[in-house]
C-alpha cells in the first residue's frame, strides 16, 4: 500500500490539521519530557485503579472530543451559512456528519457520564472503591483506545461518510470502499467492550457495596439512575456488539448479513442497531436526569419532591426504552399494525418523563433557590428540554412523522432532547461535583458567561432548524439554492453556533483560570447539600471514607449535619485496604487499539501477530496474585485531621 | 452465615462480588446470543442458491458433539465437587477430562465446518450460512477460550492449592463452562434438529 493511500492527502484542511496533530504530539511528547513526567503520569494516572482519577480522566477525554465533535458542528453550520456555499464538498461534508455524530454520542457524552458516575457513585454509597477496580482501569482505557482510533480516521485512511447510523447498503464495501467505515465497525467495536464492563461493574457496585443502612430506597437519585442506566447498558450493548460484528464480517470478509444480492437483509442492520441505539438515548439521557435532581434539590434547599415516583419513572422509562426502537423507521415498510403500536409505546415515554420533569418543578416550588451555576444549567434545562420533548410526541405519530422523518426537524427534535438533558447535565456536574475532585470551586463570574453564551446559542442555532425542516429541507443535505429560501434561518443558526463555540471557551477559560486563581480549602460541604460524597474531603481522600458512613434514612448527610453529628473518632481509624496499581489495563488496550487498526487496514497477518500482545496481557492478569495494600492507620488518622481539625 | 458452612469461593466479600459479577457479565451473554440466534432466524431461508440445512447437516457428528459437551459439563460439576471437599488430585483429574471433551467437541466442529465448506457453503455462500457460521462460530470462539482460561487455572490451582482465592476463580469458570454448554442445548434444537426437519 502506498503512503498516498494510507495518508489523507489533498484537502488543504486536513493537511493543516495533520500538521497540527504531529506538532502538537511532538510538543507534549518534548514538554512531558522536559518537566520529567514520564513516571509519575505512568504511577498516579496510566496505572491507577482510583475510581476518582479515572473519572477525572474521562472526563478530560469528554472535554477533549467535545471539542472535536464542536469544530465538525462549526464546519457544517459553515457550510450551510448561506446558499450554494462551497466550503465543503458533499463528500467531506458526509464524513464530518458521521464523525461529529458518533464522537458527540460515543465519546463526548458517554465518557462525561460514565466519568461523573466513576467520581460520584462510590463516594454517594459510601464505598471505598467499585466492585472492580482494575476492570474499571480497563474500561477506560479501552474506550480511550476506541476514541483514539476512530479519531485516527481523520488524518489516516479517512473518516467513515455512511453517517453515525451507519444504514446498510450505504455502509457495505460496495458503496462505501474505503477504511472509513471499517474505523467505525472496529473503533466501536472496542469502546463498547469497555462500556459493558463499566455496566457490570455499576450493577454490582450498587447493589453490594452501599454503605450499612443504605437501603435500596435511601439511595440517592443519581445512584440510582446510574443503576438503572447500568443495567441498561448490559441488556443493549451485547445487541451492538454482534451487529458491529457482522458489519466488520461483511465489510472484511465478504459474508452477506446485510446484502440483498446473496440473501442478507438491510432491515436486520437497522432493527439491530436501534435496539441497542434507541436505549443507548436513555443510557445518556438517565444520569443526567440523576444530576439534575441532585443539583435542584440541593439549591432549592428542600428534600427532592417525589422521590419515589422519581425511581419509579426511571425504572418505567428503562423498560419502555427498550420497546420503541421501530419508531426510528416508520417509513421503511412495517405494516400500519406494527407502526402504531411503536406509536403508542413510544408515547408512553413521555408520561413518566412528564413525572419528572413536575418533580422538579414541584421541589423549585417555595423553595429557597440558589442561582449557583450549577444550579442555572439545571432551571435552563426543564425549558429546553420540554421543547424537545414535546416534539417528541410529534415524531411519534407514525402518521404525522411520514411527513417530517428525515428532514431538519428531527435533527432540531433531538439536538433539544440531547443538549439540554446531556450538556446541559454534564456542564451542571461538573461545576457541582468539580470541588470534590479538586479541592476548588470554578469561578462562578466566568461560569455565567459559558452558560449564558451556551445557553443563548444553543437556541439561536436551534430553534431555526426546526422551521427549515418543517419547510421541507431533509436533514444531511450539504448545500441548497436559494430559491428554497432557507438562508436566512440556516445563517441565524450558523451564527448560534458561534456563541455556543464562545460559550465553550469560555468553559475551558474558567477551568484554567480556575486552576490557577481560584480559592482553596473550600470545606468538604462547598454547596451545603444533602448526600454522602459532601461528607468527606475535598478533594476525596484515595481511600474516600475513613470510617464507612453508617446510614439512617433518606438525605441521612443533611440531617446528621443539622444535628451536628458528624464528627470522626479517633478509636474508629483502622488500617484501611486498597488495591494497587495495575499496569495491564492499559497493557491491554493499547494492544487492541494495535489490533484494532491493522484489522482497519485489512492487515491480517499483522493483526493475528499483534494479537498475540492481547494474550499476553490476558495471561499476566490472570496470574496476577496481587491482593492490594493497607494503608495503616497513623496515615488516615493524619489526613483526617488535616480537614476536620482535631479528632474526638 | 458461619465460615464452615459456606463454601470456600464464597467467603470473602470481594469473591462473593466477582461471581456475582459473572452472573450480570452471563445476562449479558445471553442478550448476545439471543441476538445471534434471532439474527439466524431472521435469515434462516434466505440461501440464495446456496445449500440449506438440511442439504448439509450430518446427524450423527452433531450428536456425538453433543454427547462430548453435555458430559464434559457432567465431569465440571464432579471437578466443583471435588473442589468444595478439597481433593486436589481429583479436581485437577475431572478438569483435565472436562477439557479433553471440550478439545473432542472442538475438534468435531471443525471438521464439521471443512465438511460444509467442500459442500459449497462457506461463510460468504449466503445470508443463512453467515448467520450460521457466526452464531456456531462465537460458540466455538467461546469453547476455545474456555479451554484456554481453565488450563491457566489448572497451572495456578497446581502451584497454589484450593484456595479461597483460586476456588472462586474455578468456580466462575465453570459457570461459564455451563453456560456454553446450555447456548449448545439451543443450537442442537433450533438450528439442527429444526433445520433437518
Amino acid at each position: 500500500m502506498s503512503l498516498d493511500k494510507l495518508l489523507v492527502t489533498g484537502d488543504p484542511l486536513i493537511l493543516f490539521s495533520q500538521i497540527a496533530i504531529g506538532l502538537t504530539m511532538v510538543g507534549l511528547v518534548a514538554l512531558i519530557t522536559y518537566l520529567k513526567r514520564w513516571k509519575w503520569l505512568w504511577n498516579e494516572w496510566f496505572t491507577t485503579v482510583d475510581h476518582k482519577k479515572i473519572g477525572i480522566m474521562y472526563i478530560i477525554s469528554g472535554v477533549l472530543m467535545f471539542f472535536r465533535g464542536g469544530v465538525d458542528g462549526l464546519l457544517m453550520k459553515a457550510q450551510t451559512s448561506r446558499p450554494d456555499m462551497e466550503f465543503l464538498d458533499a463528500q467531506h461534508y458526509d464524513e464530518i456528519f458521521t464523525t461529529h455524530g458518533v464522537i458527540m454520542i460515543l465519546f463526548m457524552a458517554m465518557p462525561m457520564l460514565i466519568g461523573i458516575m466513576n467520581v460520584v457513585v462510590p463516594l454517594q454509597i459510601g464505598a471505598r472503591d467499585v466492585a472492580f477496580p482494575k476492570l474499571n482501569a480497563l474500561s477506560f482505557w479501552l474506550f480511550f483506545a476506541g476514541a483514539m482510533l476512530f479519531n485516527l480516521s481523520f488524518v489516516v485512511g479517512g473518516s467513515p461518510d455512511a453517517g453515525w447510523t451507519s444504514y446498510f447498503p450505504l455502509a457495505g464495501k460496495e458503496f462505501t470502499p474505503g477504511v472509513g467505515n471499517n474505523y467505525y465497525a472496529i473503533a466501536l467495536q472496542i469502546a463498547g467492550i469497555g462500556t459493558l464492563a463499566t455496566g457490570i461493574n455499576f450493577v454490582v457496585t450498587i447493589t453490594k457495596m452501599r454503605a450499612p443502612g443504605l437501603k435500596w430506597m435511601r439511595l440517592p437519585i443519581f445512584t440510582w439512575s446510574t443503576f438503572v442506566t447500568s443495567i441498561i447498558i448490559v441488556a443493549a450493548f451485547p445487541i451492538l456488539t454482534v451487529a458491529l460484528a457482522y458489519m466488520s464480517l461483511d465489510r472484511l470478509f465478504g459474508t452477506h448479513f446485510f446484502t440483498v444480492a446473496a440473501g442478507g437483509d438491510p432491515m436486520l442492520w437497522l432493527n439491530l442497531f436501534w435496539l441497542w441505539g434507541h436505549p443507548e438515548v436513555y443510557i445518556v439521557v438517565l444520569p443526567a436526569f440523576g444530576m439534575f435532581s441532585e443539583i435542584i434539590a440541593t439549591f432549592a434547599r428542600k428534600n427532592l419532591f417525589g422521590y419515589k415516583s422519581m425511581v419509579f419513572a426511571v425504572v418505567g422509562i428503562a423498560f419502555l426504552s427498550m420497546l420503541v426502537w421501530v419508531h426510528h423507521f416508520y417509513t421503511m415498510g412495517n405494516s400500519a399494525a406494527v407502526n402504531s403500536i411503536f406509536s403508542l409505546t413510544t408515547m408512553m415515554i413521555a408520561i413518566p418523563t412528564g413525572v419528572k420533569i413536575f418533580n422538579w418543578l414541584f421541589t423549585l416550588r417555595k423553595g429557597r433557590i440558589e442561582f449557583t451555576n450549577p444550579m442555572l444549567w439545571s432551571l435552563a434545562f426543564i425549558p429546553c428540554f420540554t421543547i424537545g420533548g414535546v416534539t417528541g410526541v410529534m415524531l411519534a405519530m407514525a402518521a404525522a412523522d411520514y411527513q417530517y422523518h428525515n428532514t431538519m426537524f428531527l435533527v432540531a427534535h433531538f439536538h433539544y432532547v440531547l443538549i439540554p438533558g446531556v450538556v446541559f447535565a454534564v456542564f451542571a456536574a461538573v461545576y457541582y461535583w468539580w470541588p470534590k475532585m479538586f479541592g476548588f470551586k470554578l469561578n462562578e463570574k466566568i461560569g455565567k458567561w459559558h452558560f449564558w453564551l451556551f445557553v443563548i446559542g444553543f437556541n439561536f442555532t436551534f430553534m431555526p432548524m426546526f422551521f427549515v425542516g418543517l419547510d421541507g429541507m431533509s436533514r444531511r443535505m450539504y448545500t441548497y439554492s436559494e430559491s428554497t429560501g432557507w438562508g436566512a434561518w440556516l445563517g441565524f443558526s450558523a451564527i448560534g453556533s458561534l456563541v455556543m463555540a464562545a460559550g465553550f471557551a469560555a468553559f475551558c477559560y474558567n477551568i484554567y483560570w480556575s486552576f490557577r486563581y481560584a480559592e482553596r480549602n473550600v470545606g468538604n460541604d462547598p454547596w451545603n447539600a444533602r448526600t454522602l460524597e459532601w461528607a468527606t474531603a475535598s478533594p476525596a481522600p484515595h481511600y474516600n471514607f475513613a470510617k464507612v458512613p453508617e446510614v439512617d434514612s433518606l438525605d441521612d448527610f443533611w440531617y446528621k449535619k443539622k444535628a451536628g453529628k458528624l464528627g470522626l473518632k479517633k478509636s474508629d481509624i483502622k488500617p484501611i485496604h486498597m488495591p494497587s496499581n495495575s499496569w495491564t489495563p492499559i497493557f491491554i488496550s493499547v494492544a487492541f487499539g494495535i489490533v484494532g487498526f491493522f484489522l482497519v487496514f485489512e492487515w491480517f497477518t499483522l493483526a493475528i501477530i499483534s494479537s498475540v500482545l492481547i494474550i499476553i496481557g490476558l495471561i499476566a492478569n490472570t496470574f496476577d496474585y496481587d491482593d492490594g495494600y493497607h494503608i495503616p492507620a497513623e496515615e488516615v488518622e493524619e489526613e483526617e485531621r488535616e480537614w476536620r481539625g482535631e479528632l474526638e | 452465615m458461619t465460615q464452615a458452612n459456606t463454601p470456600l469461593e464464597y467467603r470473602s466479600q470481594q469473591h462473593q462480588m466477582n461471581i456475582f459479577g459473572f452472573w450480570v457479565f452471563l445476562g449479558a451473554e445471553i442478550v448476545l446470543f439471543s441476538t445471534l440466534f434471532a439474527s439466524y432466524f431472521v435469515l434462516e431461508h434466505n440461501t440464495a442458491g446456496g445449500p440449506a440445512g438440511q442439504d448439509i447437516f450430518i446427524l450423527k457428528d452433531v450428536l456425538i458433539e453433543t454427547f462430548l459437551l453435555l458430559t464434559s459439563s457432567f465431569t465440571a460439576g464432579l471437578a466443583i465437587h471435588s473442589m468444595r471437599s478439597m481433593q486436589k488430585r481429583n479436581l485437577i483429574i475431572w478438569t483435565i477430562v472436562t477439557l479433553l471433551l471440550g478439545a473432542g467437541f472442538l475438534y468435531m466442529e471443525i471438521n464439521e465446518f471443512i465438511h460444509y465448506v467442500h459442500e459449497g457453503a462457506s461463510i460468504q455462500t449466503s445470508g443463512f450460512t453467515a448467520a450460521f457460521f457466526t452464531l456456531l462460530g462465537t460458540h466455538g470462539a467461546h469453547v476455545t477460550f474456555g479451554i484456554f482460561w481453565i488450563s491457566l487455572l489448572l497451572v495456578q490451582i497446581a502451584r497454589r492449592g484450593i484456595t479461597e482465592k483460586t476456588a472462586s476463580k474455578f468456580f466462575i469458570a465453570s459457570l461459564y463452562w455451563h453456560f456454553l454448554d446450555v447456548v449448545w442445548i439451543f443450537i442442537f434444537t433450533f438450528v439442527y434438529l429444526k433445520g433437518m426437519m
